[in-house]
């Protein structure tokens, strides 16, 4: 029997015996433990509202009055063709496919990984690896203080898990590809991905979000990385989920000594997003490079929640995050810096850049610095504009088309964190999305 | 080639231009000299399409076509360049993506092939050694964070690349030093032919040593109210616009 929630509190919380018993009687006990506290954290926390400060730009209602249910029907629907569709043409790279949150290990190809390095989904991680895991699984990630990621944790089936030995240098990137499909009642989709880069070690891993239909579910995604000391790692997410879907998705990174992180986030679908990006610079001599891009139109709603944390001296953020909008869309930025008492020489800067397409498109943008430390560098900045005119008229006066014009101009500001990304296909690929999004609002006669 | 007819131009409900007249012919060079606010920019801005200013009476005909009725990229295809009296700076979108960009335009609308990008890279490269302009400009931003002179002589450089057959140069002299104003001066100059005609908008007559214009023009208070030849430069430096 289905396992259905109706929205409220309380049915997430009671349906966990339910979800224990059906799908979950193999599991090892501390998982089950991790669910039970997850829920109970759930059960203080509820979804938030407008009144939290953390929440204040995305009214969650229409969330909370949607029914949702565990899927059921397998990984049927997903063919290898489509599954060959959302890669990147011309890229070597092992690939993880999950569709509605379940392992695909018939359209996965994992043959490559090497030696000791490990490239499995979770739920196999978990059987096979269970001591590592343990180590790290909801260690980071706190589900009793997110509602979201404690009714991840509670109920999660699968993701990807990735973990790379110290001293190794894998180049080959890992896509993670999650699909979902339409079982004609909207699904609660729970991803849960474990990435663990060891020490001197280098990792590539692109999670992918992608719908085979355009219709309603709840995914709700979090993925925990660890980057050990002197470890170096490049983390895409690419949401193009369904334009009427709800995303949730949490990265939190937890970064070690001299780690460097790239993080590139591409937000595309979604009826209502929650981007929250949260590194913690746990060790001196970190360096965190965080970029996103958003792009939303018609009613889409994109709430980029930033929460970059220096926790040690000598560390080193950049948050480089651009947005366009059109129709009747709207963005939140909200970029926190929290510098701690000991992390004296923290370099942190923030930059938040929105172009509005349309009159009725709207976008709010928030820093905000929280320092209890004397001896740092943090800076922010945030614009919001129309399209520059001036420039429009300059492009034209030398024989460009409007149209050409808008898109050099278009091409030129998503390119300023575009072009951040190190494996070029995946760029090109995205480079090629944005293009054909521009080109729809221009032919829509908008874009002015 | 053009001709203005009693151009009335205005602003946010302010006439700038007040019956303006101008005839240039193939092959000559013009100068239009004025104080400060007296129009001569904002005629340039016009006759590049700007739609900000509101054309109330009057008409401009170029070639034979009535140029107020073609889109600004259209007058370019056309034949017109504006050298910009403030160039825009367009951060992210590449100087040689921009002209290669333009160039092919413009042979599209001539319905010729586009050019390759190594035909594109190799006539560049020509034109910015008589320049002496540094080949890294070409993969630079559009005027981002170029200096006063390096925006002058890349207008002058898109000029070249562009070959129109109206040039309309506004206040390209401007805060230019001598070495400077020399090359932007050899950079008209040589595209000097009986086919190709200029309208250099300038305050000073110190360009016009360099840049010898066939007529000379006193544009106050949004029209010309003396025309004449080139001594008429020297009069104007000698007595300044007092007299008009």
């Amino acid at each position: 029997m289905a396992i259905v929630f109706d929205g409220t509190r309380e049915s997430y919380v009671e349906r966990l015996s339910e979800f224990l018993d059906s799908g979950q009687k193999d599991a090892p006990e501390w998982i089950t433990t991790l669910r039970r506290e997850a829920i109970s954290g759930f059960a203080k926390l509820g979804f938030p509202t407008l009144s939290d400060e953390e929440w204040r730009f995305t009214n969650l209602e229409v969330l909370r009055r949607g029914s949702f249910s565990i899927a059921e029907n397998g990984i049927s629907g997903v063919s290898k063709k489509s599954v060959d569709s959302y890669g990147f043409p011309g890229l070597d790279c092992l690939r993880l496919v999950f569709v509605n949150g379940r392992f695909a290990s018939s359209l996965s190809d994992t043959r490559d990984a090497g030696k000791e390095i490990l490239v499995k989904s979770l739920s196999e991680a978990i059987c096979e690896q269970g001591d590592l895991v343990k180590d790290h699984l909801a260690r980071y990630a706190d589900y009793e203080k997110d509602a979201f990621i404690s009714l991840n944790t509670s109920y999660f089936e699968d993701g990807a898990f990735v973990y790379v030995p110290d001293g190794t240098v894998f180049e080959k990137p890992v896509h993670v590809l999650h699909v979902s499909t339409d079982e004609g009642h909207p699904l609660f989709i729970n991803p849960r991905n474990l990435i663990i880069v060891g020490q001197n070690s280098v990792a590539k891993v692109i999670e992918h979000y992608v719908s085979a239909s355009q219709s309603v579910y709840f995914s709700n995604v979090v993925t925990e990385v660890v980057c050990g000391e002197n470890a170096n790692l490049e983390h895409y997410r690419l949401e193009f989920e369904s334009q009427k879907a709800f995303n949730f998705s949490t990265l939190r990174v937890n970064q070690q000594k001299n780690s460097n992180i790239a993080s590139h986030s591409v937000l595309c679908g979604g009826a209502i997003v929650r981007n929250n990006v949260h590194p913690v610079l746990g060790g001196e001599g970190c360096n965190s490079d965080i970029y996103g891009l958003f792009i939303s139109e018609g009613r889409q709603h994109m709430d980029n929640f930033m929460r970059v944390e220096h926790a040690s001296p000598h560390c080193d953020s950049r948050q480089f995050y651009n947005g366009v909008l059109d129709g009747r869309s709207k963005g939140v930025f909200h970029g926190r810096i929290l510098v701690h008492e000991g992390a004296e020489k923290t370099d942190a800067k923030q930059t938040n850049r929105n172009l509005l397409l349309s009159d009725t498109a709207q976008i709010d943008t928030k820093p905000q610095l929280e320092i209890y430390n004397d001896d740092v560098k943090c800076t922010h900045g945030a614009t919001i504009g129309q399209m520059d005119e001036e420039a429009l008229f300059y492009l034209r006066s030398r024989g460009v088309s409007m149209r050409q014009a808008k898109i050099i101009m278009l091409q030129a500001f998503t390119a300023e964190t575009l072009e951040h990304m190190s494996i070029d296909s995946v760029r090109e690929v995205l480079e090629g999305v944005v293009m054909k999004w521009f080109e729809q609002r221009l032919q829509n006669g908008k874009g002015k | 080639m053009l001709e203005v007819k009693n151009l009335h131009v205005q602003v946010d409900d302010k006439e700038i231009l007040k019956g303006m007249n101008i005839t240039v012919a193939p092959g000559e060079v013009h100068s239009i000299m004025g104080p400060n606010g007296s129009g001569k920019s904002t005629l340039a801005q016009v006759l590049a399409g700007k739609e900000t200013y509101e054309v109330t009476e009057g008409e401009v005909t170029f070639q034979g076509k009535d140029l107020l009725d073609l889109e600004p990229e259209e007058r370019a295809c056309e034949g017109i360049f504006l050298a910009f009296q403030y160039p825009v700076e367009i951060p992210g979108v590449a100087n040689t993506y921009l002209l290669r960009e333009a160039l092919n335009a413009k042979r599209e609308y001539r319905d010729e092939k586009p050019l390759k990008h190594i035909e594109f890279a190799k006539l560049a490269r020509e034109k910015m050694k008589a320049l002496g302009i540094d080949e890294d400009l070409l993969k630079r931003s559009v005027n981002a964070g170029f200096s006063g002179g390096e925006k002058k002589r890349n207008e002058i450089f898109q000029m070249q690349i562009l070959e129109p057959t109206l040039a309309v140069l506004d206040e390209t002299d401007s805060g230019l030093d001598i070495d400077a104003l020399k090359i932007v001066a050899n950079g008209v100059n040589s595209m000097k032919d009986s086919g190709r005609s200029f309208i250099v908008i300038t305050h000073y007559q110190r360009l016009l040593n360099y840049i010898v214009p066939d007529f000379v023009h006193v544009m106050v208070d949004g029209k010309i109210v003396r025309s004449g030849g080139k001594e008429l430069a020297y009069e104007l430096e000698e007595k300044g616009y007092a007299g008009f």
